[in-house]
């Protein structure tokens, strides 16, 4: 057996060891269990990658799962570039992300049950990211979908954190039909569910239709666009974007780990390992780059006014998510999955950042009663400022890399909608810039204005906590540094490490262009830089009366549009009302309550007819046993 | 002729009686018609040159069972039996179900078969005497069925003693 | 000569008698009663084959039937004694506590 099959099951031992153990014996050491388990898959995924950079490509199944006439599927693992990207990816900030959680839930009285789940919720990425067939990424999908429940979930007796865990698991079911509904095709089309098999044949199946309710429709378009549901539920694209924000009443470790490097990749993920399918339907790719524009512009104009410091960096996610997506939908699914690959580190950085900020002010998540930390958290100051840079796209630090390639490559692609998404894009780095350094400035700078009791509490973070933000920061700055374009003098390496498996788009534009939409997108971030400042440290009086004068678009933005409000009025509720009145009422009350009722009744009622023959008096027993010879002779004598 | 007369004399009392005998009021009455009836047909039994069977029947059924029921019916209060109802639901019922099967068994006649003779014709009887013949099959051929019935009778007389007892008062 | 069959419609008729009174009369004794009359008219049927089949196994038969008939009646009647000392009654349609 390959020794890679561990880098899995060494997670879900530790889930198998601190759920059976955790509460009895291990109790406070269950975090040496779940990080010893994640941090040797980490190594494995270290030795998987000077593998994979060796040239090997390993594709191995362990075991048969399931095997029923011509559908054969097992567990297997396939490690390729992109796989070991993911599993570098998932591996480290799942580590650094345990190490972190020792610190931050420190004395809280489920702490075994947190780590099995962490350590439950990095098996099924792990699985979804390893595996070689579309239903063993289902079930890693599935998985993801339950630890992310259980996980936002985990103080269950706050009723709106469970009510999240319930609203994320529903939101993303809607997403998960269509996925599956897209593996259904695949196998009734290509026969197999490998992605193997799938890949190669599906250059013979470019043209093909299939009749779908009485239309015909291009089997790949058709194909691709369900398995973009999934992507769409579960990487909180719209419409399926509403439980994001929610999800963040987790503890802030699992909004770092889940909510921002890993599970809300997937839906990249997915698509980029779909890349064959996608590349070969326009429709669904013009589909994938304005869901991802248009969601990534939606969000970011919402996280400009909000005042809940995690909420803010969920919107930020839902927006970076909509880049990669951008990225995928024109043809550039290496830029999108580079940019996955920064985003993890300068994300997670701002969650775990976040988290210390909540740390020292003992909870409190409103950015509007915090100010002036800075001189209380230099590490988290310095670290989170940094991880705003990145993402505001400052050169030199890695979001400026990954986010400059997505939008030369949706500028220069050959997409139709290619220039349109390059505007929206360029918009929202505008407004990303602005709305994380307003965070900076507000959180950070100026003046405190809590409470009095929160200023004496007010102290940097144990060393549990802040050497990670430390480590993910020196990803944050580096991380690019794998891909420094040709322009600048690199060498793109990631590009070409890509190439065997996501192809390599050329941006087909001049020299002269790529500088222009570089300086555009540097300028840009600045100038989102400049005007936060100029908002909130020069002119601090200035936001309110924005405030007041464009009371309407405000109020528009702080509601979120009202998309939950509409939501709960075309769907929830009459969910509520179908599930009270006609499943419960009639169906239950009546129909099943008369069958379970009425059958014994109606032996009851049965029976006491039937107890009246008898009469305990020997004649009538006598006369029955007359009737009965004399039928007896009739019938044989009439024969 | 003569033989025809004798059996349609027998026939016409023995049904006569078996309906008196299930219709008295006072099963005193039924009794000693009843007796009138085993007497008939051991004369019967007579007439189908069976003397000994016609003995028994005078001397078991007459004599023992039918004394037997005189006995218990002495024992029993009869006083009101007489004035009160005598039959148990609707007797039309009854009657329809047993004429039916009547007239059933009587039509499932025609298809009788008669089987070989066997060898103890009447004067083969007759040169022997009917109980030595019986005697003879009886102990021989048939000994223990005659001894399962001899256990029979046992268990008659000790189940009777036993069930008839009055509980001792202590 | 008299034909089989004739004694055979005897029987059967004494036959319906016993078990008409059977079926029919309230008083366990007159009931008891039928059932002899009833042993009684199989008696006359075997013992009119035995006849015409010049076989002497009917008679055997007879005999036992005729045993075991005096043992029955015998228990059924201390049987009775024992119902009527208990029950007070010589009704059959009284003594119903095995109903329901």
């Amino acid at each position: 057996m390959n020794s890679y099959a561990l880098i899995p099951f060494l997670p879900l031992a530790a889930f198998v060891i601190n759920i059976l153990f955790g509460r009895k014996y291990l109790k406070e050491n269950a975090h040496w269990v779940s990080i010893g388990a994640v941090a040797f898959s980490w190594v494995l995924s270290v030795m998987a990658l000077t593998d994979v950079l060796g040239g090997n490509k390993i594709n191995f199944d362990l075991y048969t799962w399931m095997l029923s006439g011509g559908f054969k599927v097992s567990v297997g693992f396939l490690i390729d570039q992109l796989t070991v990207v993911m599993l570098i990816v998932v591996t480290t900030c799942s580590t650094l992300i345990h190490i972190y959680s020792v610190g931050y839930m420190h004395g809280d009285s489920g702490y075994y049950r947190f780590f099995s789940y962490l350590s439950l919720f990095t098996f099924s990425m792990l699985m979804l990211v390893m595996a070689n067939n579309f239903l063993q990424l289902y079930f890693g999908w599935e998985g993801v979908g339950l630890c992310s429940y259980f996980l936002i979930g985990y103080y269950f007796d706050k009723k709106s954190a469970s009510d999240a865990g319930k609203k994320a698991f529903i939101v993303n079911r809607f997403g998960d039909f269509g996925f599956g509904l897209g593996i259904f095709v695949i196998f009734l089309s290509f026969g197999t569910v490998y992605y193997e098999p799938v890949f190669s044949q599906v250059g013979n199946f470019a043209e093909a239709t299939v009749n779908f309710l009485g239309y015909d429709v291009h089997l790949m378009t058709l194909i691709a666009l369900l398995l973009f549901c999934g992507s769409i539920g579960k990487s909180a694209q719209m419409p399926l974007h509403v439980w994001l924000p929610d999800a963040m009443e987790g503890p802030t470790p699992v909004s770092a780990l889940i909510h921002a490097a890993t599970m809300v990749t997937a839906g990249v993920f997915l698509v980029a390992r779909c890349s064959p399918i996608f590349s070969l339907s326009e429709t669904a790719l013009m589909v994938v780059a304005l869901t991802g524009a248009i969601t990534s512009l939606f969000a970011a104009t919402i996280g400009l006014v909000q005042n809940d410091l995690k909420r803010i960096i969920a919107y930020s996610t839902v927006s970076q998510l909509g880049y990669m997506f951008l990225a995928c939908g024109v043809g550039a699914y290496t830029a999108g999955i580079f940019h996955l690959y920064t985003h993890a580190f300068f994300k997670a950085l701002l969650f775990l950042c976040a988290g210390s900020v909540m740390h020292a002010m003992g909870g409190e998540l409103d950015i509007q009663k915090m100010g002036g930390l800075k001189k209380y958290m230099p590490a988290t100051y310095l670290t989170m400022l940094i991880a705003s840079f990145s993402i505001a796209g400052v050169p030199g630090l890695a979001g400026f890399f990954s986010k400059d390639e997505i939008l030369w490559l949706a500028y220069s692609g050959p997409s139709p909608v290619g220039k349109l998404v390059w505007l929206i894009g360029t918009l929202v780095a505008f407004l990303t810039a602005f709305y994380s350094f307003r965070l900076i400035f507000l959180t950070f700078h100026g003046k405190f204005r809590g409470t009095h009791e929160q200023e004496h509490h007010l102290h940097e973070s144990p060393k549990t906590m802040t050497v990670p933000l430390v480590v993910l920061c020196v990803g944050a700055v580096a991380a690019g540094w794998v891909s420094i374009p040709h322009l600048l003098g690199g060498g793109a390496h990631f590009a070409e490490f890509m190439k065997p498996v996501l192809g390599h788009p050329e941006g087909h534009g001049t020299h002269a262009e790529e500088w222009l939409v570089m300086g555009i997108s540097v300028v840009v971030g600045f100038a989102g830089i400049g005007l936060a400042y100029f908002m909130y440290m020069l002119r601090p009086e200035l936001p309110a009366r924005v405030t007041e004068q464009f009371s309407a678009v405000h109020r528009i933005l702080f509601n979120k549009y009202y998309v939950d409000e509409l939501y709960s009025f075309i769907i929830v509720r009459p969910a509520i009302w179908t599930a009270k009145n006609v499943l419960i009422g009639i169906t239950d009350a009546r129909i099943i309550e008369a069958l379970v009722n009425g059958v014994p009744s109606a032996v009851a009622a049965f029976s006491s007819g039937l107890r009246k023959v008898q009469t305990g008096i020997m004649q009538h027993y006598a006369t029955i046993m007359a009737t009965g010879i004399l039928i007896i002779v009739a019938v044989m004598l009439l024969r | 002729m003569l033989q025809q007369l004798f059996f349609g004399y027998y026939a016409f009392i023995i049904i006569g009686l078996s309906l008196i005998v299930v219709t008295r009021k006072n099963p005193g009455h039924s009794v000693m018609w009843m007796l009138l009836l085993f007497f008939h047909i051991a004369g019967l039994y007579l007439f189908l040159n069976a003397e000994f069977i016609a003995a028994i029947q005078v001397i078991v059924y007459a004599g023992a069972i039918l004394v037997l029921f005189l006995f218990v019916v002495l024992l029993l209060n009869l006083r009101e039996e007489i004035t009160l109802r005598q039959t148990v639901g609707s007797w039309p019922a009854a009657f329809f179900i047993s004429a039916l099967l009547f007239i059933a068994v009587t039509a499932a006649l025609g298809a009788y078969v008669q089987g070989p003779a066997g060898k103890y014709s009447i004067d083969a009887i007759r040169s022997e005497t009917h109980a030595k013949a019986l005697g003879k099959l009886l102990y021989t051929e048939y000994l223990f069925p005659f001894e399962i019935a001899s256990l029979i009778l046992l268990v008659a007389v000790v189940g009777a003693v036993v069930l008839a007892k009055r509980k001792l008062r202590s | 000569m008299v034909p089989l069959h004739w004694y055979l419609t005897l029987s059967a008729a004494v036959f319906m008698i016993g078990m008409f009174g059977f079926l029919t009369r309230r008083n366990i004794i007159i009931m008891f009663m039928s059932v002899e009359l009833m042993l009684n008219a199989v008696n006359i049927s075997l013992v009119s084959f035995s006849h015409y089949l010049q076989d002497l196994r009917g008679h055997i038969l007879v005999f036992f039937i005729i045993t075991v008939a005096a043992a029955e009646a015998a228990i059924g009647l201390a049987i009775i004694i024992a119902l009527f000392r208990n029950k007070q009654t010589a009704h059959v349609d009284e003594m119903n506590e095995m109903k329901g």
